[in-house]
């Protein structure tokens, strides 16, 4: 591997510590929510193939409510369709082969897909690599602990372990925000997020808030996340 | 249960293996249209902010909801205005909709 692709590599470990450690809790909360549902082995197995939080606690919620595997599967397939669009939006900045693009995209996680964003329409594809191996076995781990926690739990609702998803995302948007300035499209993706969930299956708001992205107005961004590691501040070629 | 529990374990693995790998395989290596160029940089707002609303406000079922959670998501909101790292941040989320919760 060249030095520069390591190095951008590294930069996204660092950069992917801070949400790994955040998604040790997000695991966690699904280890002991999912434990009582789907067993202590299940539970872990699908942390560890799936690594789709959204979409697993999704499934799980279907699961819980009595429904069956084709509607469980059906909730995280919808909540995952935003995957699609993450995964075209890399697309041109993988220069590889079909293989090789195709296990590239497996790395795709809201929150390296968001760091790994120039604001020029191209992706930091070594920073997104890095950034989600810092997460995926934080993820695995978070599953582990909650399944042998769960027991001592009890009920996970008095722990407030159900708000910790949308903290996470809201800690998501607010960087991303803080970035691109495109509050106008974040409204409009609410309010049509706001709007289908009481008449919509779950998943198909989060798809629809995609339209947010037509509000007029221009995107400016301030700074790619990518410039704020030391490195590539003191050396701009790396960015390329 | 045990069938219907792993049928989806492998459904969902199966799903998102081919969901995250379609963008990449069909679009990979040339340029989009430059109206998608120009979009795509617009959809992580749209489509975190609408998880956020889904995950705090979404109910069983196809339902509106206002519980605790809103209470933690005011919290984590404060805790991201202080600069706080987002491990503090989901931290605060949960504590302040347990508290919510044992008041209520």
């Amino acid at each position: 591997m060249p030095a520069r692709a390591s190095g951008r590599l590294a930069a996204g470990v660092r950069a992917g510590v801070p949400y790994g450690v955040a998604g040790t809790l997000l695991g966690l909360s699904f280890g002991v929510l999912a434990r009582p549902v789907m067993g202590p082995a299940a539970t872990i197995i699908t942390s560890v193939v799936v690594f789709a939080g959204s979409a697993q606690f999704a499934a799980l919620a279907v699961l819980s409510a009595g429904g069956g595997a084709a509607a469980a599967i059906v909730a995280g397939l919808l909540l995952n369709l935003r995957f699609l669009a993450m995964g075209i939006a890399i697309a041109p900045s993988l220069p590889h082969g079909a293989l090789g693009r195709a296990l590239r995209g497996q790395a795709l996680v809201d929150a390296s897909w968001a760091l790994a964003n120039r604001g020029d329409g191209s992706f930091d594809i070594d920073l997104l690599l890095g950034s989600t191996l810092a997460q995926y076995p934080c993820w695995v781990l978070g599953t582990v602990i909650g399944v042998l926690a769960g027991g001592a739990i009890g009920n996970p609702d008095s722990l407030g372990l159900d708000a910790i998803f949308p903290a996470f995302f809201l800690g998501l948007l607010v960087a991303e925000l803080r970035r691109s300035r495109a509050g106008m499209v974040a409204v409009a993706g609410a309010a049509i997020a706001l709007a289908l969930t009481p008449v919509a299956p779950a998943g198909v708001p989060i798809i629809a808030a995609a339209l947010a992205v037509l509000v007029p107005g221009r995107l400016r961004r301030r700074a790619p996340v990518a410039a704020v590691t030391p490195a590539a501040r003191s050396s701009p070629d790396q960015r390329r | 249960m045990t069938a219907t529990v792993w049928i989806t374990v492998g459904g969902l693995c199966l799903v998102t293996a081919v969901i995250k790998a379609l963008g990449p395989l069909l679009f990979g290596g040339r340029q989009l249209p430059s109206l998608i160029g120009r979009v795509i940089p617009r959809l992580a707002p749209a489509l975190l902010a609408a998880l956020v609303i889904t995950e705090t406000f979404g109910g069983h079922g196809r339902s509106l909801v206002i519980d605790a959670r809103a209470g933690g998501l005011v919290a984590a909101a404060v805790a991201i205005a202080a600069r706080a790292p987002l491990a503090v941040v989901v931290l605060c989320a949960a504590a302040v909709t347990a508290l919510l919760r044992a008041l209520g």
